[in-house]
């Protein structure tokens, strides 16, 4: 499986009419801990096979964002919208079903399991999930003809990331920078519509960093779609298309990056220079 | 030649094998060092394997929820009861009909009591998981642990001794506990098996015994049975989703996997083979009593799984190879080999007749009082193999060891691969 498949080039080939299309639509999301406001009515767009970048300064909202987004937590008030459907309450599995799927800022792999475990555990419409199926002699053959296929998709996503060489290895094992690349093809070996990724490039050596990058802009030329949170200002302004800049709990600008730059001035003065 | 030991040693059947092989030796030896006759050395070997199949069973089921699910289910037992508790009542002949004058149950067969007991422990276990999804691994084994005190406190309610209900009277004996169902072995050997007894008593071996190791032959072919399930359970899509939630259960919910689905799927097939185990194991012993179902047995258990290494089947299994063996079993031997060749003999029933002797500067009675503390030497074994494994090997003897969650062998196959691609020279 390369990832993305038709349906996806054909995005990628009328890019400018599709990219108007707005995949996900947060609207006035808040969230409260406590006494503090983590969230408050944080409002955004994401376009179909756009590279976004969130960016803001610590504690502005980013994570708990994407908690909101993913479903791992119910806002206090607002609505998340995906492909045109609500859902806001979703539970994160539901809502990784419907195509929204998040990797974490800490990578979270699974690590004592293999590589190769790692990356099985996640494709979706796997029969044999159901306890008995791969138990019996009469079913187990459908289960096993399936595994041969995920495996087949396993491998090419581990070559994909060069990182076919740890296939047997315990995850756990592995380097922070390589349990990056880990949860990213994770992800992508559910064949999401659309990414969430918070901070795939912290703690990735740069060597790594490229190329995890030119692994994201291939998969966007194939029209997938990314959220991006990123400290690394100038890593966001030469890669994203569009950026959002949150403070706060709030959203305080939307925009290309060269609208953003020329907010610049602005935005230093409003967060003290302290932005990325 | 040691490099084709050492694949042979890569078998899991083979390394239980050995083990097994080596316990059965020492036991010989010491059965042959108490001058034990064939009748008294079978019955020795009959007694170790009925209880390292037991153990073995319950490990394996410890194994799959802890081990690889992360589930800390320390009710073992709890379940255990209540698929014998079920079978019992409901084999109990019908009240009138029991000529004894003891309990009356509702007179099913014994078959359809088995499947009643084995449903009972699934559905007592959905009962208990369900309000624990939500709690973290040691609340939720606080659950399990307290769910199965309910159950044993419950079944010794005199109120339930014996009460009639839509017409039909039953109980579960309360206090005094409850005569269980005819072993199908036994009514077996008593009729038509009756020629075989006879052909082995003329080899010298005791009539019962003959009963007892066929027993023992069903409840391993049950183990094999068991075995086999939970491997193709844990080594499927299936069990993979379970490590995942072991490892990191929200890592498992983003990727779309309903987690709470396959932690309840997984706990009830761990109660229901509790449920059977309780049937086999108590419900043979013709009599069963709440007194018999305490907390230990499960901390026992998971001793077994813990010195095997948690993630482990084969470790489990030969877990409860050396837990039966040596600690179970061993302070029984120990004491029995010991008057043999030290000449101990009597008993002093009291700590301070001991300690005073022992001050007199006579250590016999110190070492007699001791060796007749059978079931406090075992917790003192336990406790020193647990402290050596922790020092050692804190991940339990085969803890470490991987045994990859899929229906193919992956090994293998990536294997090819790489050959593969060298083949191709290197050419990319």
């Amino acid at each position: 499986m390369t990832p993305m498949s038709t349906a996806s080039d054909e995005r990628a080939s009328s890019d400018d009419q599709l990219s108007a299309e707005t995949l996900l639509e947060v609207e006035g999301i808040t969230k409260s801990f406590g006494g503090i406001k983590a969230l408050n009515g944080a409002s955004f767009e994401v376009a179909t096979g756009t590279l976004t970048g969130l960016i803001g300064p610590n504690g502005a909202g980013k994570s708990t964002t994407f908690n909101v987004i993913s479903g791992m937590f119910n806002p206090d008030a607002g609505s998340v919208r995906f492909a045109g459907e609500d859902i806001t309450d979703l539970s994160p599995d539901r809502t990784a079903k419907r195509g929204l799927v998040r990797t974490f800022q800490l990578a979270r792999e699974f690590q004592n399991m293999t590589v190769l475990e790692n990356l099985m555990i996640a494709p979706e419409g796997q029969i044999g999930e159901s306890s008995w199926r791969s138990v019996f002699p009469g079913t187990r053959g459908a289960v096993r003809s399936q595994e041969e296929e995920v495996f087949e998709e396993a491998w090419e996503m581990l070559e994909f990331f060069d990182i076919d060489h740890l296939a047997l290895e315990n995850a756990g094992n592995l380097s922070g920078g390589q349990r990056k690349l880990l949860e990213f093809a994770r992800a992508l070996m559910l064949e999401p519509d659309m990414l969430l990724l918070d901070e795939p490039f912290a703690g990735v050596n740069p060597s790594l960093e490229e190329k995890l990058l030119s692994r994201i802009e291939t998969l966007r030329s194939q029209g997938q779609t990314f959220l991006l949170v990123e400290h690394d200002m100038d890593l966001i302004m030469e890669h994203c298309e569009r950026i959002i800049v949150m403070h706060q709990g709030e959203t305080l600008l939307t925009g290309t990056p060269e609208e953003v730059r020329s907010e610049e001035q602005v935005i230093e003065a409003y967060l003290g220079g302290n932005v990325a | 030649m040691l490099n084709s030991l050492s694949t042979l040693w890569e078998n899991d059947l083979v390394k239980i094998g050995v083990t097994l092989g080596a316990v059965y030796a020492l036991y010989l030896l010491a059965g042959a060092a108490l001058g034990y006759d064939l009748s008294g050395q079978l019955n020795s070997l009959r007694r170790l394997t009925f209880l390292i199949v037991l153990y073995g069973v319950g490990a394996l089921v410890v194994n799959l929820h802890w081990g690889y699910s992360g589930l800390f289910n320390i009710g073992i037992v709890g379940f255990m009861a209540v698929g014998v508790y079920t079978t019992t009542i409901l084999t109990r002949p019908v009240a009138g009909q029991n000529p004894t004058g003891t309990l009356p149950g509702l007179g099913l067969p014994l078959p359809i009591a088995i499947i009643g007991g084995v449903l009972a422990a699934a559905a007592m276990g959905y009962v208990a998981v369900l309000p624990s999804l939500r709690l973290r691994e040691d609340y939720f084994a606080i659950v399990t642990l307290a769910f199965a005190e309910i159950i044993r406190i419950t079944a010794k309610a005199s109120e339930l001794q014996e009460f009639t209900i839509f017409g039909t009277t039953l109980g579960t004996g309360g206090g005094r506990g409850i005569r269980t169902y005819p072993n199908p072995i036994d009514q077996f050997f008593n009729g038509a098996g009756k020629p075989i007894v006879a052909a082995a008593s003329s080899f010298g071996i005791d009539g019962s015994l003959v009963t007892g190791l066929a027993f023992v032959l069903v409840l391993t072919l049950l183990l094999g049975l068991v075995y086999w399930l939970i491997v193709r359970l844990a080594e499927s899509p299936f069990g993979r989703v379970l490590k995942g939630i072991r490892d990191d259960e929200q890592a498992t919910t983003a990727l779309a996997k309903d987690t709470n689905s396959f932690k309840i799927r997984v706990f009830i097939i761990g109660c229901a083979i509790l449920g059977l185990l309780g049937i086999v194991w108590q419900g043979s012993q013709g009599y069963i009593a709440p007194g018999l179902f305490v907390p230990q047995l499960t901390f026992f258990i998971w001793i077994a799984v813990i010195i095997g290494g948690a993630g482990s089947n084969t470790g489990s299994i030969i877990g409860s190879i050396l837990f039966v063996g040596i600690i179970y079993l061993g302070p029984g031997y120990l004491r029995r080999l010991v008057e043999e060749y030290v000449g101990l003999q009597g008993s002093v029933s009291t700590f301070p007749n001991a300690v005073g002797a022992l001050l007199g500067g006579n250590v016999d009675p110190f070492l007699l009082y001791n060796l007749d503390q059978t079931s406090a030497l075992r917790v003192v074994l336990t406790g020193v193999f647990l402290i050596l494994l922790l020092r050692r090997r804190p991940e339990g003897l085969f803890g470490s060891r991987r045994e990859i969650a899929a229906s193919i062998d992956l090994e293998s196959r990536v294997r090819d691969r790489r050959n593969s691609a060298g083949a191709d020279g290197d050419s990319e």
